[in-house]
Order: C-alpha cells, then structure tokens, then sequence
C-alpha cells in the first residue's frame, strides 16, 4: 500500500500556548512494497511522522494519502477503522501499547476487534509468542509484570497478530538483548517479502537501516531533508554529518582500512559481511598472501 | 583507594514468591563493587538485571541475602540515607518523571534532598546543559520525543551529584552520537569526582568501555571480568543471547574469509593496523 505525505506541518497543542511545532512542509513517498528507513537525530521529529502515517496525527497543513484515503488538515477525518488495520505501528515505548489483563488477551484485543474469530486470534498469538523469542507461561501474566524486552516482544506481536500490510516500526529493537535484535529484525524482513508488505522502520541503527532498507529518509529539524538508495546515502559522510549522523560501522571501517592501505574496495560496503568479503577479494588481488 | 561502595551477598528475589514456585528473577547472586569502577551490567532479556537494579536503590528488598550499599546494609532505614547520595535512570524514562516541567523535574531530588535554592538552580543549569537540553527546561516532561525523555531523565540524576549512579539502558533511545556524548560526559564525571557507575547495557560497544563487565543469564550469575576476558569466551556469550563487538565480529568474518589475522580485536584502530601489516609484508 503506497503512502504520501504532501506538504505536511504538524504542530503539538496547536492554538494554546503550548504549541510546538514539529514538522514543516515534509514531502514523502512511500512507494507500495517498500523499505523505508528514517533516520535522523533526537526531536528531529521521525515520531510525529509515523503517527500521520495511521492518522493517530492528522496534519495541521498539508495532506497524508494513505492508499486511497485522503486525510487533509482541517477536514474532519471519519471512519479510520480500515487504515488502522492495514496500518500497524509499533510504538517507541511498549508500555503505550500494552494495556490488557494478560498477554494473551493483548495480543488477541487487535484481531478481535478487527472481526478476527476467537480461535483464530487465539492461534496467532500463541504462534507470535514462540516466535517473538517469549518464555513458556507468559501469555497468563500481565503484560506489566514483564522485563523490557519481553514487553517490547509483546508490544510487537500485538501488532504483528493484526496481520497489517504495512508495518511501521519506532525504534523496534531498543531494549532487545542482540540475539532478540538480530532475529526479530530478521522476522521482519522475512515478512516484509513473503507478505508482500509495505514497511517503515525508524532506528538509531545506522547498521539495520544499511541492512533492511531499499530507501532511506533523513529527517532534520521538522523537515525531511534528503531521501535515495542506502548505497548513496550512506556513502556521503559529509552530508550525513551536516544532520548530526554518521555512516554505519561496516563504511566507516571500509573508509579507514582503503585509507590506511591505499586499497579501494569498489563498492560501499552495507554490512559487516559484504566488507569481510570485499577486504579478502581485494587483499587477495592486491597480493596479500591468503 | 579500593574502598567496597556496593556488595550483593547471595541475594536472592522472586516476584510473587507467594504464587507458588516460580523461578527467581535474581538467583543466589554475590558481587562486590568497588568506589570509582565502571561496570556493565549485560545479559538477555529477563535475566535479571532491572530487577538487580531496583534491589540495589532499595525499591525491592532480598527474600534471601544482603545488600549493602556505601557500608550501610539496604533496609527501610536506611533506605533514605542511601538514596540521597545514589543517582537512577530507570529503563522507562515516563515512569520516573514526577515535575510538570523539565527544570522542575530535575530540581525534584535536590529538593528533597534539601539542597539550598541558589545552588539548585545552578545544578538544574549545569545538568540539563550537560545534556543539551536547557532549551526545553519550560516543557513538559511526557511531551518530548523518546531521545529528549532519555537526557532529561539522565540530567535527574546527574544533578543529585550522586556517588553512585545506576543507568538502566538509559542511552538506549539517544542517536550514535548523543549516547557518546553522554557517555563522554559520565566518563570526565567520573575522573573528576570519582563517581561510580554501573550501566546495564545491551549495547556491547559500550560494554566494552567499562572496567569490567558482569554477565546475567536466567537469574544468576554467569561471568565477570575485564571486557576482554569476558569477551574471549565467544561461543558462550552468543549461546546466552549475546554478541561480541563489532570489531571482534569483524576480525572473526575475515578469518572465515581466508584473511590470516593473527589477534582478536576489539577496536576497530587495533583491526586497521593488523590489516596494514598484513598487507605490507605480503
Ligand atoms: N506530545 C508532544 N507534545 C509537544 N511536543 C512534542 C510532543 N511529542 C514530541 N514533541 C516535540 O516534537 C519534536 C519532534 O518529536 P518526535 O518525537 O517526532 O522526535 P523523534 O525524531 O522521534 O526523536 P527521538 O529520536 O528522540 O525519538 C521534538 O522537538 C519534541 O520535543
Ligand atoms: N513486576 C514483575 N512481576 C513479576 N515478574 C517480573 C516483574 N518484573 C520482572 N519480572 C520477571 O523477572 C525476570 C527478570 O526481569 P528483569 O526485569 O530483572 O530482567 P532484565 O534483565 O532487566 O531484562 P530486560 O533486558 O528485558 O530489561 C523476568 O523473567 C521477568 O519476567
Ligand atoms: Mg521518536
Ligand atoms: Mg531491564
């Protein structure tokens, strides 16, 4: 499902004293299928766009396509049912998301409220439990009597049991342990392809957004500054550094290793495996004694 | 100098011991911390660490054991006297904020701990400064973005000048280069005024930093020493749901490479010369 964001402003508390504006005139596209990351330094306002892209925030200028529903500042919005299941957000803070008695009533409260049956919800959730990584007995327990990662873990399958066609993701593996962080960025992606989903990752991760994403979107200051290719954003040092950012350990090892050697590696090296390879290839041609 | 500021004797908790036999979330667990040490606290989630956190700022008590912090054993007497001198980021900073606004916020332990006005003032300065944020000191603590309740939180605690300071992933949402700032910031603390920090982490670059790293895994106790030992034992940290830095996944990814590397590294500077010098002799 294709989101687009055309010339939206949002401002917090708008015409009380409070106000605070938080984006200014941001353009977006987020094409059907895709993979998008937005990067970007604290309160540079990545939050606040995730929450126009479900209609949680309505702009206050500008217009949010979401599919083929328009949602325009100033006109009343009715009916967001159907965008609020084709569209899951996991939320920054587990604890905004989770509210039920039990685990598993959480988890089941989004299908069911969707018209999921009972036993089919109930099946999700406890097939989400084993996957997401949780204990044995968890799903009897308040979702408030958890550790932080397991309540990130159910926060996500709740999310994940609506079965939604785009997944939007705010900072999902802070608070995962590294091997909960590896697999379930890895879940993601699986269902990313065989679902056929649109998905939106916001992430501190430079290494993840190289990873999982076909485009990135800088955001700075309320704006959204630049969009492409992970190749080309992450290979401008200089520009990510005008935005307080820094290219992913994998390019900034690749940067000190071809200036140390004189070695040039070809191309710009997204994970740590790709580098490993391209170092052994080009050491190898370069004379090195393998 | 090697003067014990916090010990934990076989300290063992179980939430909800009353329901019956459940697991403890801190099982028979003993350590010993010295005043002006760095130590990391890691392990998968659920092994135990918020809950060590919490028995250590007196917010939980053992069912068995002892825990002592400046030399005074934890009990609801002196629970108080302990705390005014031990600074807490806790994990979920929304649920640590209790003033309307942020300079509020940060001046609330000050307060408490009758600390005189003028020099309050000062301190909320300094602190919301030394995390970039006295631009906000007027708004509302639950109205800022993830990263911006993570420094304020931060900034609570450093104001209190605390001699011990306890970070529960208090860095986890802050961009790559605010977490350094910050970590920078605690690390000149730290020479300055020999404070004391444990910081639970899953961030194994971070970890690598400390002076020493104690390891968790399902309520116990599992390892502890310097980051290189500990990370030298590979295999066995990925077994617990942990993972080694990058440069000594990097060194290991390039040795399956067929690149001969004779060391393991555990920066990426370290990395770069052995690569050199493997390089030039061929
Ligand atoms: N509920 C709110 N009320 C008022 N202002 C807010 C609110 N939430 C966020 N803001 C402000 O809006 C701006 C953008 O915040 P947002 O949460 O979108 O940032 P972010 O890019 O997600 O940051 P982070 O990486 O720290 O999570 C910030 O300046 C923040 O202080
Ligand atoms: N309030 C509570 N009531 C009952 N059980 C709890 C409570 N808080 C934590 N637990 C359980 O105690 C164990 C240890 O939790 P703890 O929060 O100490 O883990 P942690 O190491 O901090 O994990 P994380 O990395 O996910 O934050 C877990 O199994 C958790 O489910
Ligand atoms: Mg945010
Ligand atoms: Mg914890």
């Amino acid at each position: 499902m294709e989101i687009l964001l055309k010339g939206v402003g949002y401002s917090y508390a708008k015409d009380t004293p409070f106000e605070k504006r938080a984006l200014t005139d941001v353009d977006l596209h987020i094409p059907s299928g895709s993979y998008t990351a937005i990067i970007g330094h604290t309160g540079s306002g990545k939050s606040t766009v995730l929450q126009h892209l479900n209609a949680l925030l309505k702009p206050t200028e500008g217009v949010v396509m979401i599919g083929d529903r328009k949602i325009e500042a100033g006109v009343k919005a009715k009916d967001l049912r159907n965008v609020r299941r084709q569209v899951g957000i996991v939320f920054q803070f587990p604890e905004q998301q989770l509210f039920d008695e039990t685990v598993l009533k959480d988890i089941m409260f989004g299908p069911l409220n969707f018209g999921v049956p009972e036993k089919e919800a109930e099946r999700r959730a406890r097939e989400l439990v084993v996957q997401l990584g949780l204990p044995e007995g968890v799903l009897d327990k308040s979702p408030f009597d958890l550790s932080g990662g397991q309540m990130r873990r159910v926060a996500i399958a709740g999310v994940l049991a609506m079965e939604p066609e785009v997944l939007v993701l705010d900072e999902p593996t802070a608070g995962l342990d590294p091997r909960g962080r590896r697999e379930i960025m890895d879940l993601f992606h699986e269902l990313h392809i065989t679902k056929n989903l649109t998905t939106v990752l916001v992430t501190h991760s430079m290494e993840d957004a190289a990873r999982y994403a076909d485009r990135i979107a800088i955001m700075h200051k309320g704006r959204c500054v630049v969009t492409g290719e992970p190749k080309a954003i992450f290979s401008n040092e200089e520009q990510l550094q005008d935005y307080s950012l820094q290219p992913p350990r994998s390019v900034r090892l690749q940067r000190d290793f071809e200036e140390r050697t004189g070695l040039k590696l070809g191309e710009v090296s997204l994970t740590e495996e790709v580098l490993a390879k391209n170092i052994a290839l080009a050491m190898a041609d370069g004379g090195g004694s393998l | 100098m090697n003067s014990e500021i916090l010990s934990f004797e076989n300290v063992t908790f179980t939430y909800n011991a009353e329901d019956g036999p459940v697991r403890p979330a801190v099982a028979d667990v003993s350590f010993s911390i010295q005043q002006g040490e760095w130590i990391a606290l890691v392990g998968h989630n659920g092994s135990g660490k918020s809950t060590i956190a919490k028995l250590m700022n007196g917010l939980l008590f053992p069912n068995k054991g002892k825990v002592k912090v400046f030399g005074q054993e934890m009990s609801e007497e002196t629970l108080w006297d302990i705390r005014s001198d031990l600074g807490m980021v806790f994990q979920n900073p929304d649920n640590q904020f209790v003033g309307a606004t942020v300079q509020d916020d940060v001046a609330f332990a000050l307060e408490n701990n009758g600390v005189p006005h003028a020099v309050m003032v000062e301190r909320v300065h300094e602190a919301l400064s030394q995390v970039k944020m006295e631009d906000y000191k007027d708004h509302e603590p639950h109205h800022l973005s993830g990263g911006q309740k993570q420094r304020v939180a931060i900034a609570g605690a450093l104001a209190m000048r605390p001699k011990l300071l306890i970070l529960d992933e208090a860095t986890s949402m802050l961009d790559p280069q605010g977490r350094m700032e910050v970590i920078e910031t605690i690390r000149r603390l730290r020479e300055s005024t020999g404070l004391t920090v444990i910081s639970i982490t899953h961030d194994l670059e971070e970890a690598a930093l400390a002076e020493r790293i104690i390891v968790m895994n399902l309520g116990q106790k599992n390892m502890e020493g310097t980051p290189a030992a500990v990370f030298s034992q590979g295999s066995k940290l990925t077994d617990m749901g942990l993972d080694l830095p990058f440069a000594m996944r990097m060194t290991h990814l390039l040795q399956e490479a067929g690149v001969g590397l004779q060391e393991e590294h555990m920066t990426e500077d370290k990395l770069v010369d052995e690569l050199w010098k493997y390089y030039s002799k061929a």
